[in-house]
């Protein structure tokens, strides 16, 4: 082992252990601020695996996409949403979801690493290709022509739904007299009626 | 030397805390960050795959960048569901979303 792949392997754990470190943040820490922040880790961490693994163009992606759109977006949403409550406890013992749950996730782990420690995999130790994005490119518009343009209009789809499901209902309607009136500096929103919260779940 | 095993051990066990989060959280915002974790998950194995087993044409990488379209289109729609769910129930616990319950 020489000095390149000591530094690799050095860099690979370190980057390893950032990303599993702010991922369990992500799930158990309380406050849901730190969770998308600690996300925001998680994102950058792999980001420099992919880096370790010759793909330079879709680690850029990765930080640009998820980091520069993914997290501030989830950030938007915790502000939007910003109701500092505690969760009612449910009847049945918490403790002992999050142990079943535990154990599956563990066992489910234990099934992929076997898995994973098992299998002869057929490497191809050929060397990385110098010129990722020359590469990814040609696939682009080659081969995988149609998914490429299928992606952009499923984002065109997305961004147009994410619009119409955000959006409020606004009343055009104005009335004469409001004209001389003092301008309320208020959105003109219809007055929504909150569905019944918490009063469904009482025969369960 | 980085191994495949190494980074594939590392997406199954992002998997995994992943699917504990997407399961046990109770706020609506966190399952949203937990499907990003999987995502990221599902991504790191293509890349490794791409890196260790296709890098002469790294059609791993084109998979990865469709993935990771689709988890952005998913993020947008989904924080906006969440916003709609909660102009109308005014919570985002997920054990008051029993809208479709029966």
């Amino acid at each position: 082992m020489n000095l390149a792949q000591g530094v690799q392997l050095v860099s690979f754990a370190i980057l390893a252990l950032m990303t599993l470190g702010a991922a369990l943040g992500v799930v158990l820490l309380s406050n849901i601020v730190y969770s998308a922040f600690l996300l925001g880790g998680v994102f950058i961490s792999i980001s420099g695996i992919y880096i370790l693994l010759n793909a330079d163009f879709v680690a850029a992606a990765q930080i640009l996409i998820y980091v520069g759109a993914v997290n501030v977006l989830i950030l938007f949403a915790i502000m939007l949403v910003n109701k500092r409550e505690d969760f009612p406890a449910v009847n049945s013992g918490s403790w002992s979801r999050k142990g079943a749950t535990a154990l599956v996730c563990f066992g489910l782990f234990a099934l992929l690493g076997t898995m994973v420690l098992v299998t002869p995999w057929s490497l191809d130790l050929s060397g990385a290709i110098a010129n990722t994005v020359l590469t990814i490119g040609q696939h682009f518009f080659s081969d995988f022509l149609l998914p490429f343009e299928l992606a952009s209009i499923l984002l065109l789809i997305a961004m147009v739904g994410a619009i119409i499901l955000a959006r409020r209902d606004f009343i055009p309607e104005k009335s004469s007299k409001a004209e001389t009136e003092t301008p309320v500096l208020t959105l003109p929103e219809r007055p929504r009626t909150l569905a019944s919260v918490g009063s469904s779940n009482k025969e369960d | 030397m980085i191994q495949l095993q190494y980074c594939l051990l590392l997406a199954a066990a992002l998997f995994c805390i992943g699917i504990y989060g997407l399961i046990t959280s109770r706020n609506a915002v966190r399952v949203l960050m937990s499907i990003e974790i999987l995502l990221n998950a599902v991504n790191l194995n293509l890349m490794a795959f791409s890196n260790f087993t296709d890098p002469a044409e790294i059609k791993g990488q084109i998979f990865t960048v469709f993935v990771i379209t689709v988890a952005a289109a998913e993020a947008a729609v989904g924080l906006a569901i969440i916003l709609a769910i909660y102009r109308n129930r005014n919570t985002i616990d997920m054990e008051q979303f029993n809208l479709l319950k029966w």
